[in-house]
């Protein structure tokens, strides 16, 4: 759902410190807001009555005092100690080589005195219930309401961040509420949400909460999917496979010049990465957002889809999103729709089955269809499910399997 | 301009005060050419600025810029009219480390991080970079006089005047890539750093020339220094070749061989930067 300016909108939802979602204070139930303003005022008082404090932004907000810093921090996974107190991160393909005092790129996790420490472990920046559609997850169970957490950090740096007031900033610079993954699993449990989502920000930079949360979340038979940008190295997206139920990857391009100029990393991990996690079985989509003259050739579009088919599968989701300026990109329009249609009738003639097209609410491309008999089989406008004609994992009408995780 | 005084530590390990001073000074007279400090200063600051003195103080006690040297700056600044004097860097953990005493508040001198004030809410961009800035920067100081140590980084190659600006944004991590290539560069234009940065002393009393920018004493030396300019494009260059000098005197290979030569240096005096200079027949090196 989109405001006059093409902004995605998202429903705000406060938490009591009981855990009930409701309306906050003066804004009227189902009231709408900009994502600026969602990340901004993102309020948790059930979380905050663990810690008193509320997420939000910098700017002028006076920090947690450094005292409190010390919930946050563990030790870190992936990591190689070096001469002189150096440390080598192997979590992600940056292995940054870190000096005593210093942070890796992703601002997160830091040496000190040669041992490395993540420092967001409980350290909730935002957190909401969304609609699993909105990750978006079209193949893992529809309707399902998510609850998304998210802390500081970012191991890469995408001109066109919808998050960057989260993914761009240290952890100290944002307010943040102490929430151990055993509440979070509590949370979800309270206001019915059958998943937890880890996402806005980059779960990967803080893998170790993400992990204890999934593990917390599944003892209380809750799933946990991952929204991330895929730049995470073998070894722990192998463990993280085993961990969480499904993770939507989003491909920023198709070309290293853009992941070099845009993104500030190498798509060849990412990748890699999507191999991996097709291999280890987990359940997986791809977002590519499309962006004006950037990444937006019928010649990307095509080696996309030809990668996707040969080295994913027909039948790995893929979702054509629109953009929207923001961060540093907000000299180009939003994507036009001619430009997103071409882009799936590109990868339909390429053979893929699941091919989307997001930020467009109201769209037929939102609706899943059988590829055989091409009856819709989800039903979708925005991310408002309204009708599934699956059964078993079947297509209802001819009984062709549909896959994804449907129940 | 690079002053020298081989006794400012009168054969101990502590500096001596008074010739700190004078060490000062010296540098101070002889960059704008005046017969007494307090002329000089009066060519940087004038009375009644809110003055900014940005610190390096990362590497806590052992290389970061010297208590000392900060209180003979203050003291010069006092006696030509400057009553607000503000010193700065990242973080009051990281001040404190470097044995500054945090005020935050009252009349005279003030010293804290940017987790005092915060940082502005809307970007500033140029080129590659796009940061926020703290308001320590642009909400307090009119002028800063930037004070950062003599040393090498591990990634990117040397870390003196153009880098001691990363303390005035909320996201210096995203910008090592490359050995900081274009980004330091292109930190240092954005515009309240540009205009406000006026005086670069570079504290180089002790010397690091391998392990930065984290304190290695095995890998320091006396240089019993400071390194005065205007142009910090000049004195990063300056700087730099005195580190090599003495990483070839110990045996070490040239930052290059490294693979951190630090290129941003010449990013910075290249036509679309014009921070300065890194020619050395532009380069006017006086030692006093």
């Amino acid at each position: 759902m989109k405001d006059s300016m093409g902004r995605e909108k998202t429903l705000r939802l406060d938490l009591t410190p009981d855990g009930e979602a409701v309306a906050p204070a003066g804004v009227r139930p189902g009231a709408i807001c900009d994502r600026r303003a969602f990340l901004k005022t993102a309020s948790l008082p059930c979380l905050a009555a663990c810690a008193g404090a509320v997420a939000g932004t910098h700017g002028l907000v006076p920090l947690l005092a450094a005292e409190s810093d010390a919930q946050f921090i563990r030790e870190a996974q992936f990591y190689e100690k070096q001469p002189y107190r150096k440390i080598k991160c192997k979590l992600c393909p940056r292995e940054c080589v870190i000096d005593d005092h210093e942070r890796g790129y992703c601002g997160v996790r830091e040496n000190r005195g040669g041992t490395y420490y993540t420092l967001v472990h409980s350290r909730v920046a935002t957190a909401h219930i969304d609609p699993i559609e909105k990750k978006p997850f079209f193949h893992f169970l529809p309707g399902a309401m998510a609850f998304s957490i998210a802390t500081a950090g970012c191991n890469v740096n995408c001109k066109m961040c919808q998050n960057w007031e989260i993914s761009q900033v240290r952890p100290e610079q944002v307010r943040s509420t102490y929430a151990p993954p055993e509440r979070i699993a509590e949370l979800a449990q309270q206001n019915r949400c059958p998943v937890v989502a880890y996402t806005y920000s980059e779960p990967v930079i803080f893998y170790e909460y993400m992990t204890d949360t999934a593990r917390a979340a599944h003892e209380a038979g809750i799933r946990s999917v991952v929204v991330t940008g895929g730049y995470i190295t073998e070894d722990p997206l192998k463990k993280l496979c085993k961990t969480v139920d499904a993770i939507k990857v989003d491909l920023k391009a198709f070309s290293e010049k853009f992941y070099k100029e845009i993104v500030n990393g190498e798509m060849k991990h990412v990748l890699n990465a999507l191999v991996t996690i097709r291999q280890q079985g987990t359940w997986s989509e791809v977002v590519y957002l499309v962006i004006p003259t950037l990444n937006d050739s019928d010649a990307e579009f095509q080696a996309l889809a030809k990668w996707v088919k040969t080295d994913l599968g027909p039948d790995v989701p893929l979702h054509f999103s629109r953009f929207h300026p923001e961060y540093l990109l907000k000299n180009l329009p939003p994507t036009p729709l001619e430009t997103l249609e071409r882009g799936k009738a590109i990868a339909d003639a390429e053979g893929l089955h699941y091919v989307y097209i997001g930020n467009v609410p109201g769209h037929p491309a939102e609706s899943t269809y059988c590829p055989r008999c091409h009856k819709v089989v989800v039903e979708r406008a925005g991310y408002t499910v309204s009708g599934v004609y699956i059964k078993n994992g079947k297509c209802r009408y001819c009984q062709q399997p549909i896959p994804g995780v449907w129940s | 301009m690079v002053s020298r005084d081989a006794q400012l530590r009168q054969g101990g390990a502590s500096l001596d005060g008074g010739r700190l001073l004078a060490l000062l000074d010296r540098g101070i007279q002889a960059m704008f050419d005046r017969d007494t400090p307090q002329e000089a200063w009066r060519q940087v600051v004038r009375p009644g600025e809110v003055v900014g003195l940005k610190v390096n103080c990362l590497a806590g006690r052992g290389i970061s810029t010297n208590p000392q040297l900060v209180e003979a700056v203050c003291e010069r600044l006092q006696q030509v009219g400057v009553k607000d004097i503000v010193i700065w860097d990242r973080l009051n953990a990281d001040l404190e480390s470097a044995r500054f005493h945090v005020k935050e508040k009252g009349a005279g001198v003030r010293c804290f991080g940017n987790d005092t004030l915060g940082y502005e809410s809307e970007l500033a961009t140029f080129g590659s970079v796009g940061s926020l800035l703290s308001r320590t920067l642009t909400a307090v100081c009119d002028t800063v006089i930037s004070l950062p140590v003599l040393k090498d980084h591990g990634i990117t190659g040397v870390t003196m005047a153009l880098k001691n600006v990363f303390g005035a944004i909320h996201n210096p991590n995203k910008y090592h890539l490359d050995v900081g290539n274009p980004y330091i560069a292109d930190v240092n234009m954005l515009p309240p750093i540009r205009r406000k940065f006026r005086l670069h002393l570079c504290d180089a009393t002790t010397a690091q020339y391998e392990g930065g920018p984290s304190f290695m004493p095995q890998w320091t030396w006396p240089f019993n220094g400071l390194l005065v300019a205007r142009d910090p494009v000049a004195l990063d260059a300056t700087g730099w070749q005195i580190i090599e000098r003495q990483r070839a005197a110990k045996g070490m290979k040239p930052l290059k061989e490294m693979k951190r030569e630090p290129r941003y240096i010449a990013t910075a005096a290249d036509a679309n930067h014009r921070l300065g200079t890194n020619d050395p027949k532009a380069i006017e090196l006086v030692e006093v």
